[in-house]
Protein backbone atom coordinates (compact mmCIF):
# COMPACT_ATOMS: atom_id res chain seq x y z
CA UNK A 1 0.00 0.00 0.00
CA UNK A 2 2.75 2.54 1.38
CA UNK A 3 4.78 1.72 -2.03
CA UNK A 4 1.64 2.00 -4.77
CA UNK A 5 0.59 5.52 -2.82
CA UNK A 6 5.06 6.63 -3.13
CA UNK A 7 4.76 6.25 -6.71
CA UNK A 8 1.25 7.21 -7.82
CA UNK A 9 -0.25 9.64 -5.46
CA UNK A 10 0.52 13.64 -6.47
CA UNK A 11 3.05 15.45 -4.69
CA UNK A 12 -0.35 17.53 -2.64
CA UNK A 13 -0.85 14.05 -0.91
CA UNK A 14 0.76 14.67 2.41
CA UNK A 15 3.72 15.10 4.43
CA UNK A 16 5.88 12.44 3.37
CA UNK A 17 6.01 13.84 -0.73
CA UNK A 18 9.17 15.55 -0.93
CA UNK A 19 9.69 19.33 -2.26
CA UNK A 20 12.68 18.07 -3.88
CA UNK A 21 13.29 15.56 -7.22
CA UNK A 22 10.96 12.65 -5.79
CA UNK A 23 13.14 9.08 -4.85
CA UNK A 24 11.60 6.51 -5.80
CA UNK A 25 12.08 3.80 -3.11
CA UNK A 26 12.28 0.29 -3.89
CA UNK A 27 12.70 -2.92 -1.53
CA UNK A 28 16.18 -3.64 -2.12
CA UNK A 29 17.07 0.29 -0.99
CA UNK A 30 17.98 0.51 2.23
CA UNK A 31 18.12 3.73 3.99
CA UNK A 32 22.11 3.91 4.53
CA UNK A 33 21.46 5.99 7.87
CA UNK A 34 19.69 4.07 10.17
CA UNK A 35 22.05 0.61 9.42
CA UNK A 36 25.34 2.69 10.78
CA UNK A 37 23.25 4.50 13.59
CA UNK A 38 21.96 0.66 14.65
CA UNK A 39 25.43 -0.68 14.24
CA UNK A 40 27.20 2.28 15.60
CA UNK A 41 25.17 1.96 18.67
CA UNK A 42 25.06 -1.83 19.21
CA UNK A 43 29.08 -1.44 19.10
CA UNK A 44 29.03 1.03 22.30
CA UNK A 45 26.55 -1.11 24.06
CA UNK A 46 28.67 -4.04 23.12
CA UNK A 47 32.13 -2.19 24.00
CA UNK A 48 30.32 -1.01 27.40
CA UNK A 49 29.56 -4.60 28.47
CA UNK A 50 32.87 -6.18 27.45
CA UNK A 51 34.42 -3.35 29.49
CA UNK A 52 32.82 -4.16 32.28
CA UNK A 53 33.76 -7.41 32.37
CA UNK A 54 37.30 -7.16 31.10
CA UNK A 55 37.44 -4.83 34.65
CA UNK A 56 36.11 -7.65 36.53
CA UNK A 57 37.87 -10.08 35.33
CA UNK A 58 41.28 -7.57 36.35
CA UNK A 59 40.42 -6.96 39.41
CA UNK A 60 40.02 -11.04 40.12
CA UNK A 61 43.51 -11.35 39.21
CA UNK A 62 45.08 -8.26 40.74
CA UNK A 63 43.66 -9.97 44.10
CA UNK A 64 44.63 -13.41 43.44
CA UNK A 65 47.88 -12.81 42.28
CA UNK A 66 49.31 -10.08 44.63
CA UNK A 67 47.48 -12.51 47.48
CA UNK A 68 49.89 -15.59 46.09
CA UNK A 69 52.53 -14.88 49.12
CA UNK A 70 49.70 -15.26 52.01
CA UNK A 71 48.54 -18.64 51.12
CA UNK A 72 52.17 -20.03 50.73
CA UNK A 73 55.73 -18.80 52.24
CA UNK A 74 59.05 -20.53 51.00
CA UNK A 75 60.10 -21.20 54.64
CA UNK A 76 57.00 -22.79 55.67
CA UNK A 77 54.83 -24.20 52.12
CA UNK A 78 51.20 -23.57 52.18
CA UNK A 79 50.02 -21.90 55.53
CA UNK A 80 46.71 -21.73 54.32
CA UNK A 81 45.17 -22.63 57.98
CA UNK A 82 47.21 -19.96 59.52
CA UNK A 83 45.99 -17.67 56.97
CA UNK A 84 42.17 -18.95 57.74
CA UNK A 85 42.65 -18.14 61.33
CA UNK A 86 43.46 -14.14 60.26
CA UNK A 87 41.08 -14.04 57.95
CA UNK A 88 37.79 -16.15 59.67
CA UNK A 89 37.51 -13.63 62.48
CA UNK A 90 37.31 -10.73 60.54
CA UNK A 91 34.86 -12.36 57.85
CA UNK A 92 32.59 -13.13 60.90
CA UNK A 93 32.82 -9.21 61.81
CA UNK A 94 32.45 -8.28 58.54
CA UNK A 95 28.86 -10.24 58.44
CA UNK A 96 27.86 -9.16 61.96
CA UNK A 97 28.04 -5.44 61.46
CA UNK A 98 26.62 -6.05 58.16
CA UNK A 99 23.49 -8.37 59.74
CA UNK A 100 23.20 -5.41 62.24
CA UNK A 101 23.11 -2.79 59.49
CA UNK A 102 20.50 -4.48 57.28
CA UNK A 103 17.92 -6.24 60.09
CA UNK A 104 17.99 -2.25 61.07
CA UNK A 105 17.69 -0.64 57.92
CA UNK A 106 15.67 -2.63 55.49
CA UNK A 107 12.89 -2.76 57.76
CA UNK A 108 12.72 1.38 57.75
CA UNK A 109 13.59 1.67 54.88
CA UNK A 110 10.69 -0.33 53.20
CA UNK A 111 7.98 1.15 56.03
CA UNK A 112 9.61 4.67 54.34
CA UNK A 113 9.44 3.77 50.73
CA UNK A 114 5.59 2.76 51.15
CA UNK A 115 4.83 6.15 53.46
CA UNK A 116 6.14 7.60 50.43
CA UNK A 117 4.48 5.67 47.51
CA UNK A 118 1.03 5.48 49.11
CA UNK A 119 0.25 6.86 52.43
CA UNK A 120 1.78 10.09 52.60
CA UNK A 121 0.07 13.38 50.70
CA UNK A 122 2.05 14.14 47.15
CA UNK A 123 3.43 16.92 48.36
CA UNK A 124 5.09 15.24 51.51
CA UNK A 125 5.83 12.60 49.50
CA UNK A 126 8.32 14.88 47.14
CA UNK A 127 10.21 16.52 50.26
CA UNK A 128 10.46 13.18 52.02
CA UNK A 129 12.33 11.69 49.04
CA UNK A 130 14.13 14.33 49.09
CA UNK A 131 15.31 14.48 52.29
CA UNK A 132 16.03 10.64 51.84
CA UNK A 133 18.09 11.72 48.86
CA UNK A 134 19.55 13.77 50.69
CA UNK A 135 21.11 11.22 53.31
CA UNK A 136 23.21 9.57 50.24
CA UNK A 137 24.90 12.30 49.53
CA UNK A 138 26.33 12.78 52.89
CA UNK A 139 30.21 11.72 52.66
CA UNK A 140 30.68 8.10 54.87
CA UNK A 141 33.83 10.22 56.83
CA UNK A 142 30.77 12.61 58.10
CA UNK A 143 28.98 9.60 59.24
CA UNK A 144 32.11 8.29 60.70
CA UNK A 145 33.01 11.59 63.23
CA UNK A 146 29.11 11.52 63.77
CA UNK A 147 29.22 7.62 64.84
CA UNK A 148 32.27 8.54 67.04
CA UNK A 149 31.94 11.42 68.33
CA UNK A 150 28.03 11.42 69.29
CA UNK A 151 26.43 8.21 68.96
CA UNK A 152 29.19 5.84 70.70
CA UNK A 153 28.96 8.29 73.71
CA UNK A 154 24.92 8.62 73.80
CA UNK A 155 25.00 4.09 73.46
CA UNK A 156 26.95 3.93 76.59
CA UNK A 157 24.06 3.74 79.28
CA UNK A 158 22.21 1.80 76.79
CA UNK A 159 24.80 -0.64 76.26
CA UNK A 160 25.16 -0.88 80.04
CA UNK A 161 21.13 -1.20 80.47
CA UNK A 162 21.25 -4.22 78.11
CA UNK A 163 24.16 -5.59 80.24
CA UNK A 164 22.20 -5.69 83.02
CA UNK A 165 18.80 -6.38 81.88
CA UNK A 166 19.64 -8.68 78.63
CA UNK A 167 22.86 -10.16 79.76
CA UNK A 168 22.06 -13.71 80.22
CA UNK A 169 21.57 -13.50 76.45
CA UNK A 170 24.84 -14.21 74.49
CA UNK A 171 24.69 -11.05 72.39
CA UNK A 172 24.56 -8.88 75.23
CA UNK A 173 27.20 -10.53 77.16
CA UNK A 174 30.86 -9.29 78.65
CA UNK A 175 31.47 -6.10 79.85
CA UNK A 176 30.06 -3.09 77.86
CA UNK A 177 32.02 -0.68 75.98
CA UNK A 178 33.12 2.13 77.83
CA UNK A 179 33.68 4.13 75.22
CA UNK A 180 30.46 3.03 73.01
CA UNK A 181 32.45 2.19 70.06
CA UNK A 182 31.08 -1.37 69.48
CA UNK A 183 29.86 -3.42 66.62
CA UNK A 184 26.63 -2.75 67.28
CA UNK A 185 27.34 0.95 67.10
CA UNK A 186 29.04 0.29 64.06
CA UNK A 187 26.26 -1.66 62.72
CA UNK A 188 23.98 1.79 63.59
CA UNK A 189 25.79 3.94 61.22
CA UNK A 190 25.55 1.58 58.67
CA UNK A 191 21.65 1.15 58.65
CA UNK A 192 21.78 4.69 58.51
CA UNK A 193 23.99 5.15 55.47
CA UNK A 194 22.23 2.16 53.76
CA UNK A 195 18.96 3.14 54.46
CA UNK A 196 18.52 5.92 51.54
CA UNK A 197 19.36 3.78 48.75
CA UNK A 198 17.34 1.00 49.70
CA UNK A 199 14.59 3.49 50.06
CA UNK A 200 14.94 4.86 46.86
CA UNK A 201 14.69 1.64 45.08
CA UNK A 202 12.35 0.01 47.03
CA UNK A 203 9.91 3.68 46.48
CA UNK A 204 10.85 3.36 42.82
CA UNK A 205 9.45 -0.17 42.41
CA UNK A 206 6.29 0.42 44.84
CA UNK A 207 5.05 3.46 42.73
CA UNK A 208 5.11 1.01 39.33
CA UNK A 209 2.67 -1.63 40.85
CA UNK A 210 0.36 -1.21 38.14
CA UNK A 211 -2.75 0.47 39.50
CA UNK A 212 -5.06 -2.36 37.95
CA UNK A 213 -4.00 -4.78 40.42
CA UNK A 214 -3.89 -2.11 43.12
CA UNK A 215 -7.55 -1.66 42.25
CA UNK A 216 -8.52 -5.57 42.30
CA UNK A 217 -7.47 -5.83 45.44
CA UNK A 218 -9.81 -2.69 46.56
CA UNK A 219 -12.62 -3.73 44.74
CA UNK A 220 -12.51 -7.24 46.67
CA UNK A 221 -12.96 -5.52 49.53
CA UNK A 222 -9.14 -5.10 51.11
CA UNK A 223 -8.04 -2.44 53.08
CA UNK A 224 -4.92 0.14 51.81
CA UNK A 225 -3.11 -2.71 54.23
CA UNK A 226 -4.62 -5.22 52.76
CA UNK A 227 -4.15 -4.24 49.35
CA UNK A 228 -0.31 -3.40 49.58
CA UNK A 229 0.10 -7.28 50.86
CA UNK A 230 -1.67 -8.09 47.84
CA UNK A 231 -0.86 -6.63 45.00
CA UNK A 232 2.01 -4.16 46.16
CA UNK A 233 4.75 -6.45 47.85
CA UNK A 234 4.11 -9.73 45.83
CA UNK A 235 4.79 -7.09 42.70
CA UNK A 236 7.68 -5.54 44.54
CA UNK A 237 9.59 -8.66 45.83
CA UNK A 238 12.25 -9.00 43.40
CA UNK A 239 12.95 -5.02 43.39
CA UNK A 240 12.93 -5.18 47.40
CA UNK A 241 16.11 -7.32 47.56
CA UNK A 242 17.92 -5.96 44.39
CA UNK A 243 17.52 -2.92 46.98
CA UNK A 244 18.60 -4.53 50.04
CA UNK A 245 21.46 -6.32 48.00
CA UNK A 246 22.96 -2.92 46.65
CA UNK A 247 22.41 -1.79 50.38
CA UNK A 248 24.45 -5.21 51.83
CA UNK A 249 26.60 -4.30 48.87
CA UNK A 250 28.09 -0.84 50.71
CA UNK A 251 27.81 -2.00 54.23
CA UNK A 252 30.29 -4.98 53.48
CA UNK A 253 32.22 -2.45 51.34
CA UNK A 254 32.12 0.52 53.84
CA UNK A 255 35.19 1.64 55.16
CA UNK A 256 35.37 5.13 56.87
CA UNK A 257 32.71 4.99 58.92
CA UNK A 258 33.56 1.21 60.49
CA UNK A 259 37.45 2.55 61.14
CA UNK A 260 36.56 5.43 62.45
CA UNK A 261 33.59 4.06 65.03
CA UNK A 262 34.62 1.02 65.49
CA UNK A 263 37.47 -0.12 68.09
CA UNK A 264 38.19 -3.33 66.86
CA UNK A 265 39.16 -6.20 68.63
CA UNK A 266 39.04 -10.16 68.63
CA UNK A 267 35.93 -12.02 66.81
CA UNK A 268 33.17 -12.12 69.78
CA UNK A 269 29.75 -12.88 69.93
CA UNK A 270 28.63 -9.79 72.33
CA UNK A 271 27.66 -6.69 70.86
CA UNK A 272 27.90 -4.11 73.54
CA UNK A 273 31.62 -5.33 74.44
CA UNK A 274 34.72 -3.46 72.22
CA UNK A 275 35.71 -6.63 69.46
CA UNK A 276 34.81 -7.88 66.05
CA UNK A 277 36.55 -5.98 63.27
CA UNK A 278 35.48 -6.13 59.58
CA UNK A 279 37.40 -6.64 56.29
CA UNK A 280 37.48 -3.22 55.03
CA UNK A 281 38.41 -1.16 57.91
CA UNK A 282 40.85 -4.06 58.87
CA UNK A 283 42.43 -3.22 55.63
CA UNK A 284 42.60 0.77 55.64
CA UNK A 285 44.07 0.92 58.86
CA UNK A 286 46.69 -1.95 58.22
CA UNK A 287 47.56 -0.99 54.68
CA UNK A 288 49.61 2.16 55.47
CA UNK A 289 52.20 -0.19 57.83
CA UNK A 290 52.67 -3.14 55.57
CA UNK A 291 55.16 -2.59 53.33
CA UNK A 292 55.05 -3.05 49.50
CA UNK A 293 55.69 -6.40 48.54
CA UNK A 294 55.65 -8.11 52.04
CA UNK A 295 53.64 -11.18 53.09
CA UNK A 296 51.44 -8.56 55.38
CA UNK A 297 50.21 -6.91 52.18
CA UNK A 298 49.62 -9.78 50.80
CA UNK A 299 47.28 -10.81 53.33
CA UNK A 300 45.55 -7.60 53.53
CA UNK A 301 44.72 -8.16 49.80
CA UNK A 302 44.10 -11.67 50.36
CA UNK A 303 41.29 -10.40 52.44
CA UNK A 304 40.38 -7.84 50.10
CA UNK A 305 39.96 -11.12 47.78
CA UNK A 306 37.89 -12.97 50.85
CA UNK A 307 35.56 -10.28 50.61
CA UNK A 308 35.12 -9.89 46.93
CA UNK A 309 34.07 -13.50 47.17
CA UNK A 310 31.48 -12.75 49.56
CA UNK A 311 30.08 -10.26 48.03
CA UNK A 312 30.03 -12.62 44.47
CA UNK A 313 28.31 -15.22 46.58
CA UNK A 314 25.85 -12.75 48.49
CA UNK A 315 24.72 -11.37 44.78
CA UNK A 316 24.09 -14.92 43.32
CA UNK A 317 22.14 -16.28 46.29
CA UNK A 318 20.01 -12.88 45.56
CA UNK A 319 19.91 -13.53 41.60
CA UNK A 320 18.52 -16.92 42.52
CA UNK A 321 16.30 -15.87 45.24
CA UNK A 322 14.49 -13.83 42.23
CA UNK A 323 14.36 -15.91 39.74
CA UNK A 324 12.78 -18.43 42.13
CA UNK A 325 9.10 -18.77 41.06
CA UNK A 326 9.65 -17.25 38.03
CA UNK A 327 6.61 -17.96 36.55
CA UNK A 328 4.58 -16.16 39.43
CA UNK A 329 6.46 -12.87 38.99
CA UNK A 330 3.84 -11.09 37.02
CA UNK A 331 6.85 -10.55 34.43
CA UNK A 332 4.74 -12.29 31.56
CA UNK B 1 -28.50 -12.39 47.27
CA UNK B 2 -29.05 -9.68 44.88
CA UNK B 3 -29.88 -5.79 45.71
CA UNK B 4 -31.63 -2.80 44.08
CA UNK B 5 -29.35 0.13 43.43
CA UNK B 6 -31.35 3.49 43.97
CA UNK B 7 -29.15 7.03 43.31
CA UNK B 8 -31.36 10.25 44.63
CA UNK B 9 -29.84 13.15 43.30
CA UNK B 10 -26.49 12.05 42.76
CA UNK B 11 -23.38 14.72 42.18
CA UNK B 12 -19.69 13.30 42.19
CA UNK B 13 -17.32 15.84 42.24
CA UNK B 14 -13.30 15.59 41.82
CA UNK B 15 -12.10 18.35 43.77
CA UNK B 16 -14.07 21.37 42.78
CA UNK B 17 -14.89 19.93 39.59
CA UNK B 18 -18.36 18.45 38.99
CA UNK B 19 -17.78 14.88 37.37
CA UNK B 20 -20.98 14.11 36.82
CA UNK B 21 -24.46 15.64 38.07
CA UNK B 22 -28.11 15.18 39.41
CA UNK B 23 -28.15 11.61 38.45
CA UNK B 24 -31.63 9.29 39.88
CA UNK B 25 -31.24 5.90 38.73
CA UNK B 26 -33.48 3.03 39.63
CA UNK B 27 -31.72 -0.20 38.91
CA UNK B 28 -34.07 -3.69 39.50
CA UNK B 29 -32.29 -6.75 41.38
CA UNK B 30 -31.77 -9.84 39.28
CA UNK B 31 -31.28 -7.86 36.02
CA UNK B 32 -28.86 -6.27 33.50
CA UNK B 33 -28.56 -2.35 33.16
CA UNK B 34 -26.01 -1.01 30.46
CA UNK B 35 -24.42 2.17 30.77
CA UNK B 36 -23.75 3.56 26.90
CA UNK B 37 -22.76 7.01 26.13
CA UNK B 38 -19.38 8.67 24.34
CA UNK B 39 -15.68 9.13 26.37
CA UNK B 40 -15.98 10.86 29.19
CA UNK B 41 -19.30 11.30 29.83
CA UNK B 42 -19.21 10.18 32.98
CA UNK B 43 -20.46 6.69 32.88
CA UNK B 44 -17.25 5.11 34.29
CA UNK B 45 -17.01 7.39 36.86
CA UNK B 46 -20.67 7.23 38.28
CA UNK B 47 -19.88 3.22 37.76
CA UNK B 48 -17.11 3.17 40.39
CA UNK B 49 -19.44 5.75 42.69
CA UNK B 50 -22.01 2.54 43.13
CA UNK B 51 -18.82 0.81 45.31
CA UNK B 52 -17.07 3.54 46.31
CA UNK B 53 -13.81 2.89 44.02
CA UNK B 54 -13.83 6.37 42.66
CA UNK B 55 -12.42 7.47 46.44
CA UNK B 56 -9.11 6.08 45.47
CA UNK B 57 -8.39 9.12 43.52
CA UNK B 58 -7.50 11.50 46.33
CA UNK B 59 -10.57 14.44 46.61
CA UNK B 60 -13.08 12.06 45.02
CA UNK B 61 -16.18 13.00 46.89
CA UNK B 62 -19.83 12.44 46.38
CA UNK B 63 -23.45 14.47 47.11
CA UNK B 64 -26.64 12.84 47.47
CA UNK B 65 -27.67 9.54 48.39
CA UNK B 66 -26.90 6.46 46.72
CA UNK B 67 -28.92 3.35 48.52
CA UNK B 68 -28.17 -0.81 48.26
CA UNK B 69 -31.77 -1.57 49.01
CA UNK B 70 -32.45 0.41 51.91
CA UNK B 71 -28.93 1.14 53.63
CA UNK B 72 -27.24 5.03 51.87
CA UNK B 73 -23.65 3.14 50.76
CA UNK B 74 -22.39 6.82 51.64
CA UNK B 75 -23.60 7.09 55.20
CA UNK B 76 -20.78 8.54 57.46
CA UNK B 77 -20.93 5.18 59.54
CA UNK B 78 -20.38 3.33 56.32
CA UNK B 79 -16.49 1.51 55.01
CA UNK B 80 -16.40 1.66 51.77
CA UNK B 81 -14.36 -1.65 52.28
CA UNK B 82 -17.52 -2.92 53.65
CA UNK B 83 -19.13 -1.57 50.32
CA UNK B 84 -16.54 -2.79 48.22
CA UNK B 85 -17.29 -6.76 49.42
CA UNK B 86 -20.50 -6.40 48.80
CA UNK B 87 -20.35 -4.89 45.52
CA UNK B 88 -17.93 -6.92 43.26
CA UNK B 89 -15.87 -4.80 39.76
CA UNK B 90 -14.77 -6.26 36.80
CA UNK B 91 -12.03 -4.29 35.28
CA UNK B 92 -11.87 -3.18 31.43
CA UNK B 93 -8.59 -5.13 31.71
CA UNK B 94 -8.34 -8.46 32.80
CA UNK B 95 -6.28 -7.71 36.10
CA UNK B 96 -5.67 -11.67 38.08
CA UNK B 97 -2.43 -10.86 40.57
CA UNK B 98 0.36 -12.34 38.85
CA UNK B 99 1.57 -13.68 41.73
CA UNK B 100 -0.89 -16.15 42.94
CA UNK B 101 -2.02 -19.31 41.70
CA UNK B 102 -5.42 -19.55 39.54
CA UNK B 103 -6.84 -21.31 43.00
CA UNK B 104 -5.58 -18.82 44.96
CA UNK B 105 -6.83 -15.69 42.62
CA UNK B 106 -10.41 -17.11 42.98
CA UNK B 107 -9.77 -17.43 46.81
CA UNK B 108 -8.47 -14.09 46.96
CA UNK B 109 -11.82 -12.31 48.59
CA UNK B 110 -12.05 -15.29 51.43
CA UNK B 111 -7.92 -14.33 52.28
CA UNK B 112 -9.42 -10.92 52.85
CA UNK B 113 -12.20 -11.04 54.91
CA UNK B 114 -10.34 -13.49 56.86
CA UNK B 115 -13.05 -16.50 56.52
CA UNK B 116 -11.10 -19.91 57.68
CA UNK B 117 -11.93 -22.69 54.82
CA UNK B 118 -11.14 -26.31 55.13
CA UNK B 119 -9.31 -27.53 52.12
CA UNK B 120 -12.87 -29.41 50.87
CA UNK B 121 -14.53 -26.27 51.51
CA UNK B 122 -12.51 -23.71 49.41
CA UNK B 123 -11.94 -26.57 46.56
CA UNK B 124 -15.87 -26.42 46.80
CA UNK B 125 -15.83 -22.09 46.46
CA UNK B 126 -13.00 -22.76 43.49
CA UNK B 127 -15.11 -25.32 41.74
CA UNK B 128 -18.44 -23.54 41.99
CA UNK B 129 -16.85 -19.83 40.99
CA UNK B 130 -15.12 -21.48 38.23
CA UNK B 131 -18.11 -22.99 37.02
CA UNK B 132 -20.07 -19.95 37.33
CA UNK B 133 -17.53 -18.05 35.08
CA UNK B 134 -17.67 -20.88 32.57
CA UNK B 135 -13.56 -21.62 33.32
CA UNK B 136 -13.57 -24.75 35.54
CA UNK B 137 -13.21 -26.93 32.54
CA UNK B 138 -10.16 -24.92 30.30
CA UNK B 139 -8.58 -24.55 34.19
CA UNK B 140 -9.53 -27.79 36.43
CA UNK B 141 -5.95 -29.59 35.37
CA UNK B 142 -4.50 -26.60 36.07
CA UNK B 143 -5.42 -24.81 39.53
CA UNK B 144 -2.03 -23.91 40.54
CA UNK B 145 -0.73 -22.57 37.47
CA UNK B 146 -0.53 -18.66 37.70
CA UNK B 147 -3.68 -16.99 36.66
CA UNK B 148 -1.05 -14.80 34.29
CA UNK B 149 -0.43 -17.31 31.95
CA UNK B 150 -3.90 -17.77 30.61
CA UNK B 151 -5.68 -16.29 27.44
CA UNK B 152 -7.13 -12.67 27.72
CA UNK B 153 -10.45 -13.82 27.60
CA UNK B 154 -9.95 -16.60 30.48
CA UNK B 155 -8.36 -14.15 32.62
CA UNK B 156 -11.95 -11.94 32.44
CA UNK B 157 -13.34 -14.83 33.22
CA UNK B 158 -11.16 -15.81 35.92
CA UNK B 159 -11.55 -12.40 37.58
CA UNK B 160 -15.49 -12.82 36.71
CA UNK B 161 -15.17 -16.02 38.90
CA UNK B 162 -12.79 -14.12 41.79
CA UNK B 163 -15.66 -12.04 42.07
CA UNK B 164 -18.28 -14.04 42.18
CA UNK B 165 -16.59 -16.72 44.80
CA UNK B 166 -17.08 -14.14 47.87
CA UNK B 167 -20.92 -14.15 46.21
CA UNK B 168 -21.47 -9.90 46.03
CA UNK B 169 -25.08 -8.83 45.86
CA UNK B 170 -24.02 -6.36 42.99
CA UNK B 171 -21.67 -7.21 40.26
CA UNK B 172 -20.08 -3.35 38.72
CA UNK B 173 -18.40 -4.64 34.64
CA UNK B 174 -16.67 -1.37 33.52
CA UNK B 175 -16.41 -2.23 29.41
CA UNK B 176 -15.32 -6.09 30.24
CA UNK B 177 -15.28 -7.32 26.92
CA UNK B 178 -12.73 -4.43 24.99
CA UNK B 179 -9.59 -5.92 25.34
CA UNK B 180 -10.82 -9.20 24.20
CA UNK B 181 -11.16 -10.19 21.00
CA UNK B 182 -15.31 -11.67 19.62
CA UNK B 183 -14.72 -15.32 20.49
CA UNK B 184 -14.15 -14.25 24.08
CA UNK B 185 -16.46 -11.46 23.93
CA UNK B 186 -19.19 -13.81 23.39
CA UNK B 187 -18.03 -16.32 26.25
CA UNK B 188 -18.17 -13.35 28.71
CA UNK B 189 -22.10 -12.22 27.43
CA UNK B 190 -23.46 -15.74 27.65
CA UNK B 191 -21.83 -15.72 31.38
CA UNK B 192 -23.20 -12.29 32.05
CA UNK B 193 -26.87 -13.75 30.53
CA UNK B 194 -26.36 -16.47 33.48
CA UNK B 195 -24.78 -13.94 36.15
CA UNK B 196 -28.63 -11.90 36.10
CA UNK B 197 -30.61 -14.90 37.20
CA UNK B 198 -28.66 -14.50 40.88
CA UNK B 199 -26.84 -10.92 40.37
CA UNK B 200 -27.42 -7.65 39.96
CA UNK B 201 -25.27 -6.62 36.76
CA UNK B 202 -24.50 -3.62 35.98
CA UNK B 203 -22.68 -3.26 32.66
CA UNK B 204 -20.54 -0.22 31.12
CA UNK B 205 -20.00 -0.58 27.47
CA UNK B 206 -18.92 1.15 24.28
CA UNK B 207 -20.49 -1.26 22.30
CA UNK B 208 -24.11 -0.76 21.49
CA UNK B 209 -24.86 -3.96 20.09
CA UNK B 210 -23.22 -5.54 23.00
CA UNK B 211 -25.79 -3.12 25.17
CA UNK B 212 -28.31 -4.69 23.03
CA UNK B 213 -27.74 -8.08 23.42
CA UNK B 214 -26.92 -8.28 26.93
CA UNK B 215 -28.99 -5.72 28.95
CA UNK B 216 -32.67 -5.19 30.12
CA UNK B 217 -32.45 -1.54 30.77
CA UNK B 218 -30.16 0.88 28.94
CA UNK B 219 -28.62 4.39 30.62
CA UNK B 220 -27.53 6.83 27.90
CA UNK B 221 -25.09 9.45 29.55
CA UNK B 222 -23.95 12.38 27.61
CA UNK B 223 -21.87 15.61 27.98
CA UNK B 224 -22.62 19.34 26.77
CA UNK B 225 -19.02 19.81 26.49
CA UNK B 226 -15.55 19.81 27.75
CA UNK B 227 -15.50 20.51 31.12
CA UNK B 228 -19.16 20.13 31.49
CA UNK B 229 -20.66 17.54 33.75
CA UNK B 230 -21.81 14.35 32.50
CA UNK B 231 -25.64 13.69 32.92
CA UNK B 232 -27.67 10.55 32.84
CA UNK B 233 -29.91 11.38 29.77
CA UNK B 234 -32.26 8.97 29.14
CA UNK B 235 -32.69 5.72 31.20
CA UNK B 236 -35.60 3.55 29.81
CA UNK B 237 -36.26 -0.44 29.03
CA UNK B 238 -33.35 -1.33 26.23
CA UNK B 239 -35.49 -2.24 23.31
CA UNK B 240 -37.20 1.23 23.44
CA UNK B 241 -33.88 3.28 23.90
CA UNK B 242 -32.79 1.63 20.65
CA UNK B 243 -36.05 2.25 18.52
CA UNK B 244 -37.62 4.57 19.75
CA UNK B 245 -35.55 6.92 22.67
CA UNK B 246 -37.65 10.04 23.93
CA UNK B 247 -34.79 12.28 23.40
CA UNK B 248 -33.19 13.22 20.36
CA UNK B 249 -29.69 13.26 22.11
CA UNK B 250 -29.95 9.06 22.60
CA UNK B 251 -31.56 9.14 18.79
CA UNK B 252 -28.46 10.87 17.62
CA UNK B 253 -26.09 8.56 19.40
CA UNK B 254 -27.75 5.32 19.04
CA UNK B 255 -27.97 5.70 15.07
CA UNK B 256 -24.44 6.80 14.86
CA UNK B 257 -25.10 10.52 14.13
CA UNK B 258 -23.41 11.83 16.91
CA UNK B 259 -22.27 15.70 17.59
Amino acid sequence: MAHANETTSPPSAGPAAPSGPVRKKTLRQSDRRGVFGDKLFSGLAMAAGIAILVLLAFVALFLSSSSGRALYSEDEGLIVGQFLQYAMPLVGGTIIASIIALGLAAPVAIGVALFISHFAPPRASRSIGYVIDLLAAIPSVVYGAWGMSFLAPAMVPVYRWLHENLGWFPLFAGNPSGTGRTILTAGIVLAVMILPIITSVSREIFIQTPKLHEEAALALGATRWEMIKMAVFPFARAGIISGIMLGLGRALGETMAVALVLSGGALTASLISTGNQTIPAEIALNFPEAGPGSERQAQLIAIGLVLFIITLVVNMIARWIVSRNKEFSGAN
Amino acid sequence: MSKRINAIDLNVYYGDFLAVEGVNIDIEPRSVTAFIGPSGCGKTTFLRTLNRMHEVLPGARVEGQLLLDDDNIYDTAVDPVTVRSMVGMVFQRPNPFPTMSIRDNVLAGYKLNGTRLSRSQSDQVVEEALKGANLWNEVKDRLDKPGSGLSGGQQQRLCIARTIAVKPDVILMDEPCSALDPISTLAIEDLINELKDTYTVVIVTHNMQQAARVSEKTAFFNIAGTGKPGKLIEYDETTKIFSNPSKKDTENYVSGRFG
